[in-house]
């Protein structure tokens, strides 16, 4: 009985050290598990949230989408783990979750130190405040000796810092884990200000009890790129990440819609051609089916119908494209040609 | 009976396998090996991955600047300051709100124990009542019933309650008072008036408890106690030159400004904290006392002590015997639910820890620094209230 006992426990030592040696790759995992396990918000309007059937929608969560859509034909065989700003990198690292995006910003520190890596950027953001229109506040310059709500683990969090730090102003931080308590704390009157990047201001404004009576000063006070990420040292999905963010941008660059990429198989550009698969094996290349640029515009669609969907004028956000615009029109959009 | 206990003697000897000693000592050899092998496994896989991911590891990022604020912080905490001070902060609001709330949870059990066992009605039936509700509500809704539903619920500062006005103000913001400054001679004299009177009690008690000895007067050692205690610091106080200014809190644009503030996020926690380990401190007391015998009291009584004397020499003396080892673990429960301050966003160990181990991503030496202390705090409050505990059990003379 004893002995049992031992070699039983001893084999699970060995069993435990054995089972965390690396495993084949992500890319692989994923289509062995058969669905992609994305880290999204705990729930922002517009980025990542659940509607009231259940089914989240998003412009990050409509990224996990797409890529669901490359690898396996079908942007349902996601699911979507709610991740706070705190939990996010550990969940990514331990291997929680196959990719997180998060409306996450890609900083330095974060590309270099944490054993991460960003994929891309899907969303150009930057801090902003809001303030009740009672205060007759008209800038974020005359917040001096305000108590701000912020979200914690946040960058907006040292950039709040850094922002009264320069301008040499006080403030009171308050701050919270979860964005939702963040919201009501300052609903409530615990805080003067409310900060977090400029789109979340407008989803949380819409959260308010009188969204009428919140202003967002025009100061944007830092640059927010926000994109997905992926775990370091597993290019092969780092790759499947980055081309599908890319497949996005460039389909929309060439016109190909959710509605038309049917007619545009038989295009005759051979750009198109590329993107649907119908040139080159670009697909195969990174491991997926040839086709995989046609799946993401088919079921998804390109990133301008996604903006326009979740954070644009077919929102309730109405967030105009701004930087986020292509790179054609004048914003910052703009993927590597597919070659 | 005898000849079972084990082979006798004259009898041949067993092998070295089938003598327990030797057995008994192989098996908690291998026991001990396996758990030695056990950790080394945990800490070596732990490395491993974390190196064969590309996460930074060590303490070095203990001395970075940090560059978020916090709100409340008894030490300084310049603008500069690295992760190991952030982390240090929140350390001390923990034990800020651990030592408060140790002894106000003291207070609120010993009135509630007692109070359970008043011979009046009223105060019986409301003492159980508040046992028994506080008891049974899981502490995080304690917690968002005082942020959310007492403090929160105060008007904003510019309607702020003003119980002296211009003077005390009382919002959702938190609870304003006046700044207390004092000169650094009034500051010392004070100091020294406290130490003097601390010394003077410890004479005069020692000379009152000889005088009690030879002539059987009991003079009122509690109250002269007392006296000594106000008026020493007070002397000291005047003839320093008063030098003490209060500075009140002035309306800013947006806030009070000035004068000292208690953050509504601590009075939350502290509340909630106090409230319910006290329930509990309530039933642990309730259960002391009635496990003096009530012949100590009616033998009492009997050689003419007063009641209060009953009570203070020798009821709760016993009682303590059997509240003490309880009321540690009471004592070391509240601190360690102090880390739920993060649900209000009080800024603990817990809540400034996380946002450290979330900017730097160092999840694995911020839970151990987390572990570490925790267990000090624990390991400390035990430590003493083991040695309390010793000095109140029974000595056999």
């Amino acid at each position: 009985m004893k002995t049992k006992f031992v070699t039983a426990a001893l084999g699970a030592v060995l069993g435990f050290a054995a089972a965390t040696t690396a495993s084949a790759g992500t890319l692989d995992d994923v289509k062995t598990k058969g669905f992609l396990q994305c880290g999204s918000n705990t729930g922002l309007t517009g980025f990542a949230q659940p509607d009231t059937s259940g089914n989240w929608t998003g412009l990050d969560v409509e990224l996990c989408r797409a890529i669901a859509a490359a690898i396996f034909n079908d942007p349902n065989k996601v699911k979507f783990t709610p991740l706070t700003a705190k939990e996010r990198f550990t969940a990514l690292q331990s291997g929680e979750v196959d990719l997180l995006v998060r409306n996450t910003t890609w900083t330095m520190s974060r590309d270099t130190s944490l054993g991460l890596k960003f994929a891309g950027v899907n969303y150009y953001d930057g801090q902003g405040f809001m303030v009740r229109k009672s205060l007759n506040v008209t800038s974020a310059l005359n917040l001096s000796g305000a108590s701000v709500c912020v979200q914690t683990g946040t960058t907006t969090e040292l950039n709040l810092a850094d922002f009264f730090r320069s301008k040499g102003m006080k403030y009171e931080p308050v701050v919270f884990e979860k964005s939702d308590e963040v919201n009501k704390a300052y609903d409530s009157g615990r805080c003067d200000a409310f900060t977090t990047d400029a789109s979340g201001l407008y989803s949380e404004r819409l959260k308010m009890t009188n969204p009428g009576d919140h202003i967002v000063l025009p100061e944007i006070i830092s640059k927010e790129p926000l994109g997905p990420l992926v775990r370091q040292g597993d290019d092969a999905w780092f790759n499947v990440v980055k081309w599908t963010l890319n497949a996005m941008i460039t389909a929309e660059e060439l016109g190909v819609t959710k509605a038309n990429v049917d007619e545009m198989l038989n295009s005759t550009n051979p750009d198109i051609r590329r993107l649907l698969g119908k040139e080159g094996k670009y697909g195969e290349g990174i491991g997926l089916s040839n086709a995989w640029g046609y799946q993401i515009v088919k079921h998804v669609g390109n990133y301008g119908e996604s903006f326009e969907r979740t954070v644009g004028q077919g929102s309730p956000l109405k967030i105009a494209r701004g930087v986020n615009a292509l790179w054609s029109k004048g914003g910052l959009m703009y993927a590597p040609p597919i070659r | 009976m005898a000849v079972a206990d084990g082979p006798a003697a004259g009898e041949a000897k067993v092998v070295w396998y089938n003598d327990p000693v030797v057995r008994g000592r192989i098996f908690q050899g291998l026991t001990l090996s396996f758990v030695v092998f056990l950790t080394w496994g945990i800490i070596h896989n732990t490395a491993v991955n974390l190196q064969s991911r590309n996460i930074a590891q060590g303490f070095g990022f203990l001395s970075t600047t940090a560059g978020f604020d916090i709100a409340q912080s008894l030490i300084d905490y310049p603008q500069d300051a690295d992760y190991g001070r952030a982390i240090l902060v929140g350390l001390v609001n923990t034990i800020l709100v651990a030592v408060l709330g140790v002894i106000l949870a003291t207070i609120f059990g010993f009135i509630g124990g007692v109070a359970r066992l008043s011979s009046n009605y009223v105060v019986r039936k409301l003492a159980t009542g508040y046992v028994e509700i506080v008891r049974n509500v899981p502490l995080l809704l304690q917690i968002f019933f005082w942020y959310f539903g007492v403090l929160r619920v105060l008007p904003g500062p510019r309607d702020s309650i003003q119980p002296i006005p211009g003077w005390i103000f009382l919002n959702n913001r938190g609870l304003i008072m006046p700044q207390v400054t004092m000169t650094k001679i009034t500051a010392d004299a004070m100091f020294y008036g406290v130490l003097a009177a601390i010394m003077a009690i410890f004479v005069l008690r020692s000379v009152l408890r000889k005088v009690q000895e030879r002539t059987g007067y009991q003079a009122p050692v509690f109250l002269i106690s007392l006296g000594i205690l106000v008026a020493f610091p007070a002397i000291a106080y005047l003839a320093s030159g008063a030098g003490v200014t209060l500075t009140a809190p002035t309306r800013s644009t947006f806030n009070i400004s000035g004068g000292t503030r208690v953050i509504p996020e601590f009075m939350a926690l502290l509340m909630a904290l106090a409230f319910y380990t006290g329930a509990f401190i309530a039933e642990i007391v309730r259960a002391g006392i009635l496990a003096v015998s009530h012949g100590q009291t009616e033998a009492a009584s009997s050689l003419g002590l007063k009641p209060n004397n009953i009570l203070r020499l020798v009821v709760v003396p016993q009682a303590l015997r059997v509240i003490i080892p309880p009321l540690t673990s009471q004592y070391l429960n509240l601190t360690k639910n102090s880390s739920l301050a993060v649900a209000v966003g009080y800024p603990d160990l817990v809540s400034t820890g996380g946002t450290v181990l979330n900017q730097t991503g160092q999840a694995v030496e911020v839970i151990a620094i987390w572990m570490v202390i925790y267990l000090g705090t624990s390991l400390t409050t035990s430590a003493f209230m083991n040695w309390y505990n010793a000095k109140m059990a029974i000595r056999e003379r």
